[in-house]
Formats: structure tokens, C-alpha cells, sequence
């Protein structure tokens, strides 16, 4: 993840959404994704592998920060 | 934008939280507005009551009538918002050391009236905000730093002591289960009666790094390696029992609530003197 990219805020894959600016890097997402699609880099969470993501919803359940969670579905406001 | 859940039942405004990295503490206050979510109850009609040390912050974030109270003191002012308003939903968030060494007192009374409150015990085993002391749940042998050479004090089942003090519900859940704490604290709310929901948390910053524990990550593996469902306690031998903990609804049984029966004693007195 480049510098640029943390300063424009959330980072959206069609799964899940990122935001950086919450993320502490405590890697609790990382380590109970069960697809492992999650790795830190440079103390934020990034999504490695978005094929492999299930939306099982694992990472919003446990994030401290509320900094992952899955993208809002259809009739809910997308931010 | 954030999630819908912390959209709707948190301070957007004031996120992040100022707890440190990896500190259970966020993800059972989630698990919280979860359950609040879920069980529908209107936003206002919902009172949330907090002490003091850094469980206590989590009032601070979520988007209800709250009130950040005193050391040890958050079941005193519920007690007094219950009373005066018995329509409202009061739930009161507090730290092992807030809840069972100063507030140890309140606790048990309000679980021997059976008082209409729902208690959340973030347990982390240690005095965080003031810097590691040892507290009432700090497992025995342990270290905080005013234990520098190992606690020798037996630690308080705050689940247990709940329940023989007379509370209605009670449950335990640990930050790796966090949707267990979601259904406890949804059940928790619905009893009318005094309900504690004890949720294991994670101090990395202190009883984690005092203990040797390893990160916020290992320290969950943990509680997922040592929690036991009472529902598969039950079919186990007390040798593979040991070392563990249940979790679970630990006791379910209602009982007369205060406020309700107050108010009988104040319609009575009423009819007896027209
Ligand atoms: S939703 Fe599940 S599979 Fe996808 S990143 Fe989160 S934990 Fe991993
Ligand atoms: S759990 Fe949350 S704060 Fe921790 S690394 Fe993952 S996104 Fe960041
Ligand atoms: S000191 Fe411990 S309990 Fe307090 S915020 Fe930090 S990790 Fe959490």
C-alpha cells in the first residue's frame, strides 16, 4: 500500500472495505481470516487475496477498530 | 464510511478508539451495539452507565444516553436511573477491577435485588488505565506490577459470585467469541431481572506483556483453546476440564424484579389510602 492511498481514506474491493486511517496493525483479522486473504503491511491490514475472500464477516466481527467490514449490501447507503 | 452497525450505535466523531492496539475492549463494545441491534429497542430508550478505567471509556463511543460515572460506582448511578425511570434499559459497563474491588460492594447488592440492570464485566485481569496492578480476577501467581513476584491472592469467578449474590442471568463470553457476547447481552436485556454478562477481554499492554502472554493475537488463541461451551462441559471428564473455563449461559432463572416490585408497594398504599 502506498502512502497515497492511506491518506484518500477507505480502500473498497468488491468484498470488504479498509479503513486505514482506524487500523492499528494488532493483525487480528489477519490471523483468524480462515482464507488467510489478509496480511499487514507497514502496520495496516491489507487484502491480499480478494478471490479467496468469503465475506464470512470474521474480520468485522473481531477488528477492535472497526477498520475492515464487509461492503454495505445493495439497499444499505455505500459509502 | 463506516459500517452501518457503527454508523448507527457509535460516535463516528470520536473513533478511533484511544485503546491500544490489539485491547479487547472494541471488539466486546461491537458485540454490544450488535446486540442492542438485534433485540430493537429504541436508541433512547436505552441508558448506558460507566465507571471508571479503560472498559469505561467504550460509553464514550457509543451513540446513547450515557453517563461516564465514578471508580467503581457506574451500579450506584444505575441503580438511581432505574428507580426513576423503570421504562428505560440500563446497561452498565465495567472493568474487573472497577466491578469487583471498589464496586465489589454495589455489585452484589444490585444482584441480591435483582434490580432490572444489565451488567457487562470487561474482564482483562488487570488494572489497566493506572498502569498493571493486580486485581480481583488476576489469576493467582501472576504479575501486575504491584505484584512484582506473583500474586497470591485466589482470583474471584465473577460469574460465580454473580449468581450466588442472587443476579437472573448470567453468561460468559470471551473477544474471540465475540457473537456469543452478542446473544448473552441480547438475552441479558430482555431478562427483567439483574443480568451479568461476564466477557473476557485482552490487555496486551500490561497483564499481556507483564505475563509473557505474547500478542493480542495470541492471547485470543487463548481464550479460543481454553473456553469451554457449558453445552460440551457437560459430556467431559474433570481432567479434560482442567486449565479451562465455560462459557456460555451459566444460569437463566427469573426471578421478581426491583423497580416492579416497588411499585407495588406504592400502588398499594395508594389504593389503601383513598
Ligand atoms: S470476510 Fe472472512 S474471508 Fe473475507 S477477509 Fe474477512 S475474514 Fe477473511
Ligand atoms: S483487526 Fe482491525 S485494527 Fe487490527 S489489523 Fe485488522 S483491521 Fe487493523
Ligand atoms: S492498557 Fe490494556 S485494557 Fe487499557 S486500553 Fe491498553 S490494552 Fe486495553
Amino acid at each position: 500500500m502506498k502512502m497515497e492511498d492511506i491518506k484518500a481514506g477507505e480502500i473498497q474491493n468488491e468484498k470488504v472495505v479498509i479503513n486505514p486511517a482506524w487500523c492499528k496493525g494488532c493483525g487480528i483479522c489477519v490471523a483468524f481470516c480462515p482464507v488467510k486473504a489478509l496480511e499487514l503491511k507497514n502496520d495496516k491490514v491489507v487484502m491480499v487475496d480478494v478471490d479467496k475472500c468469503t465475506q464470512c464477516g470474521m474480520c468485522e466481527l473481531r477488528c477492535p477498530d472497526y477498520a475492515i467490514y464487509l461492503r454495505r449490501k445493495k439497499n444499505e447507503k455505500q459509502g | 464510511m463506516p459500517s452501518v452497525l457503527v454508523e448507527n450505535y457509535f460516535r463516528t466523531e470520536k473513533l478511533p478508539q484511544i485503546w491500544c492496539p490489539g485491547c479487547g475492549h472494541g471488539i466486546i463494545t461491537r458485540s454490544i451495539a450488535s446486540a442492542i441491534e438485534k433485540s430493537g429497542i429504541d436508541k433512547n430508550k436505552i441508558c448506558i452507565v460507566s465507571g471508571i478505567g479503560c472498559s469505561s471509556r467504550a460509553p464514550g463511543y457509543l451513540d446513547f444516553n450515557t453517563l461516564h460515572t465514578t471508580h467503581g460506582r457506574a451500579l450506584a448511578f444505575a441503580t438511581g436511573i432505574k428507580m426513576a425511570k423503570p421504562e428505560i434499559k440500563v446497561i452498565v459497563i465495567m472493568g474487573d477491577g472497577d466491578a469487583t474491588a471498589i464496586g465489589g460492594n454495589h455489585l452484589i447488592h444490585a444482584c441480591r435485588r435483582n434490580i432490572g440492570i444489565t451488567a457487562i464485566v470487561y474482564n482483562n485481569s488487570i488494572y489497566g488505565m493506572t498502569g498493571g496492578q493486580y486485581s480481583p480476577t488476576t489469576p493467582k501467581y501472576d504479575k501486575g506490577t504491584t505484584a512484582p513476584y506473583g500474586n497470591i491472592d485466589k482470583a474471584f469467578d465473577i460469574c460465580k459470585l454473580a449468581a450466588s449474590a442472587g443476579a437472573t442471568y448470567v453468561g460468559r463470553a470471551t473477544a474471540y467469541h465475540a457473537s456469543l457476547v452478542t446473544s448473552l447481552v441480547q438475552n441479558a436485556i430482555s431478562n427483567e431481572g439483574f443480568s451479568l454478562i461476564e466477557a473476557i477481554s485482552m490487555c496486551p499492554t500490561y497483564y499481556g506483556r507483564k505475563n509473557k502472554k505474547g500478542s493480542a493475537v495470541s492471547m485470543m488463541e487463548w481464550q479460543k483453546n481454553s473456553a469451554i461451551n457449558i453445552s460440551a462441559a457437560a459430556k467431559m471428564s474433570p481432567e479434560a476440564l482442567e486449565g479451562k473455563f465455560l462459557i456460555g449461559e451459566l444460569k437463566n432463572s427469573p426471578e421478581p424484579e426491583y423497580t416492579n416490585e416497588y411499585q407495588k408497594i406504592i400502588d398499594r398504599l395508594k389504593k389503601e389510602s383513598q
